[in-house]
């Protein structure tokens, strides 16, 4: 995050090597901890190297001016989401050392599910986007652009996602409430 | 669509490119320079003023609740005694319990530091003296300041005891339960300011009028007084302080999270917690009490310009007043009132603070179609 706060910085005096170098220094971070993530023998070390995948993730958004998803991703995914699974974790299994339950017959399942993933959302990226390049000024989108699209012209899909998530919630209480 | 866009882009650059950047001294410094710049004025703005608030609240206006005089010896009226106290931290010995997790323990403490910089990264001091002016800012500061929980979490697992883990718990659910009353307090301001730039915010307050009297400018304590009285409960809340203060309740669990720490380490998580206490004061002067703005009629008495260069100079000095007066109201509160339960402080959150919020958000939002 910081680091990508300094890169933003730099964008808004167009110096792109710097950029390209923050850029560098996320992903890397990024890729590192995904693979450790999945690698790692602890859950709640698994817990902690998502949070960091998930922190670059938001880095890479305030490099790209997007600020208001690059805010939400802290505040859903780091302080509320990733604080809910490390306290869930950490009240059922906290276990300290290594698990050596956490690996299983299905991994070869797993790694070619991720591999067809990353298949189809290369395919995609490259059919929308091509050889497209990013403006060597890029201004911060505005927060007022963002909510005019939201409450414009996505609104009914906007509306039908929070009943959908409102459903999910009221469904996870009558399931967890047996009386 | 994208017409409208570019011109909102457009009018936003001109608004940013029309303040004074420097122009005092008309050159532009590399980008390395004004960063190494921001590190170091960063450094300053978290250290002071959690030193000043350490020997000014702690050390002596408890002293002088409780009729004693507190630390007199280093220095005049015992004002070095905090250089004492951070050598002593400095040469204790680190220990490490046998059980723990060494990376997560030895790394715990940085987290919730590195959350209290990123917080005072978005606060304004001054027209232009600012760290980075985010469009986002109220939001982002609310964002990153929820970051600390995972720190204090990391503590309380990596530590291998019960009373730790128990108190990082703790910590997690007061933390999750009081951010909701925090944001939506929030709301109110933003809805009456029309932004979430904290710059924005300030500006809405200097050229705000009051049923048509501007003389005092519109601090948003005031008309949002609900939201202010919310805002400060719900930052005691998270600042875990003392009617809130089950994460590390001596009687009951040592010092929680904190338990297992020592020396060095244990002063990180020390330096956080003031250090936080002043970042959220400085935050709330800047969405209630007017931020680094003078009211209208003093700038008009001594003839200064609200957004001029001078109050690069003067807006720091009004910002570090507002905080001190609120960081007094967290610290005076501290010493008052006795711990709440565990019931009654998630009662209290749900049942009074989140109703009450919604209550001012629905208020706010309608004076603001009405008006």
């Amino acid at each position: 995050m910081t680091a990508a706060i300094l890169a933003q910085e730099a964008l808004s005096r167009t110096e792109s090597g710097v950029v390209n170098g923050f850029f560098a220094v996320l992903a890397i971070v990024a890729i590192v901890s995904a693979l450790k993530m999945v690698t790692s023998s602890n859950v709640v070390h698994a817990a902690l190297y998502l949070l960091v995948v998930l922190s670059a993730v938001a880095g890479v958004y305030v490099i790209l001016g997007a600020e208001f998803v690059a805010a939400t991703q802290v505040l859903v995914y780091l302080g509320a989401i990733m604080v809910l699974l490390l306290f869930g974790v950490m009240l059922t299994r906290a276990k300290i050392g290594t698990d050596t339950d956490l690996d299983n017959e299905q991994r070869w399942i797993g790694a070619l599910v991720g591999a067809g993933m990353l298949a189809v959302m290369t395919y995609s990226l490259w059919e929308g986007f091509g050889d497209d390049k990013l403006p060597d000024t890029m201004v911060p989108q505005p927060t007022q652009a963002v909510s005019d699209s939201i409450f414009g012209t996505y609104l009914v899909p906007f509306e039908a996602l929070s009943l959908l998530l409102l459903a999910a919630l009221i469904g996870a209480v009558v399931v967890a409430r047996r009386d | 669509m994208p017409l409208s866009t570019l011109a909102l882009l457009a009018s936003f650059t001109n608004q940013v490119s029309a303040s004074p950047k420097l122009a005092l001294l008309a050159v532009e410094f590399p980008y390395w320079a004004t960063t190494l710049f921001k590190l170091l004025m960063a450094f300053i703005a978290v250290l002071i003023p959690a030193g000043g608030t350490v020997y000014l609240y702690l050390f002596k206006m408890v002293s002088f609740m409780q009729s004693r005089l507190g630390p007199m010896e280093a220095g005049p009226y015992g004002s070095l005694q905090l250089m004492a106290e951070v050598g002593k931290f400095a040469q204790k010995e680190d220990i490490f319990p046998a059980r723990a997790d060494r990376f997560v323990f030895a790394a715990a403490p940085y987290v919730v530091l590195v959350s209290t910089f990123l917080l005072v990264l978005v606060i304004p001091f001054g027209p232009d003296a600012a760290f980075a002016n985010f469009d986002v800012g109220v939001f982002l500061a609310l964002a990153v300041s929820s970051l600390s929980v995972i720190g204090i979490l990391m503590a309380g697992w990596a530590s291998a005891s019960k009373y730790s883990l128990l108190g990082g718990l703790r910590a997690a659910g007061q933390l999750i339960a009081y951010e909701l009353p925090l944001v939506l307090a929030v709301v109110g301001v933003v809805i009456q300011a029309g932004s979430l730039n904290l710059q924005r915010i300030v500006q809405a307050q200097v050229e705000g009028e009051i049923f048509g009297w501007g003389a005092l400018g519109n601090p948003f304590f005031l008309t949002q007084i609900i939201g202010f009285f919310i805002f400060l409960v719900a930052v005691q809340a998270e600042l875990a302080q003392v009617p809130f203060d089950m994460p590390v309740a001596e009687s009951e669990l040592v010092s929680g999270y904190m338990t297992e720490y020592s020396g060095f380490r244990f002063l990180l998580f020390f330096i956080a917690e003031f250090a936080t206490a002043n970042i959220f004061a400085f935050l709330a002067s800047v969405l209630f009490l007017g931020g680094w703005s003078l009211p209208p009629f003093v700038t008009d008495i001594f003839g200064i310009d609200s957004y001029s260069n001078a109050m690069n100079v003067i807006g720091p000095i009004v910002m570090a007043t507002k905080m001190l007066l609120l960081t007094f109201v967290i610290y005076w509160v501290r010493f008052t009132y006795p711990r709440f339960r565990e019931d009654q402080l998630q009662r209290f959150a749900w049942k009074f603070l989140i109703p009450l919020a919604l209550f001012n958000i629905a208020l706010t939002g309608f004076f603001k179609v009405a008006l």
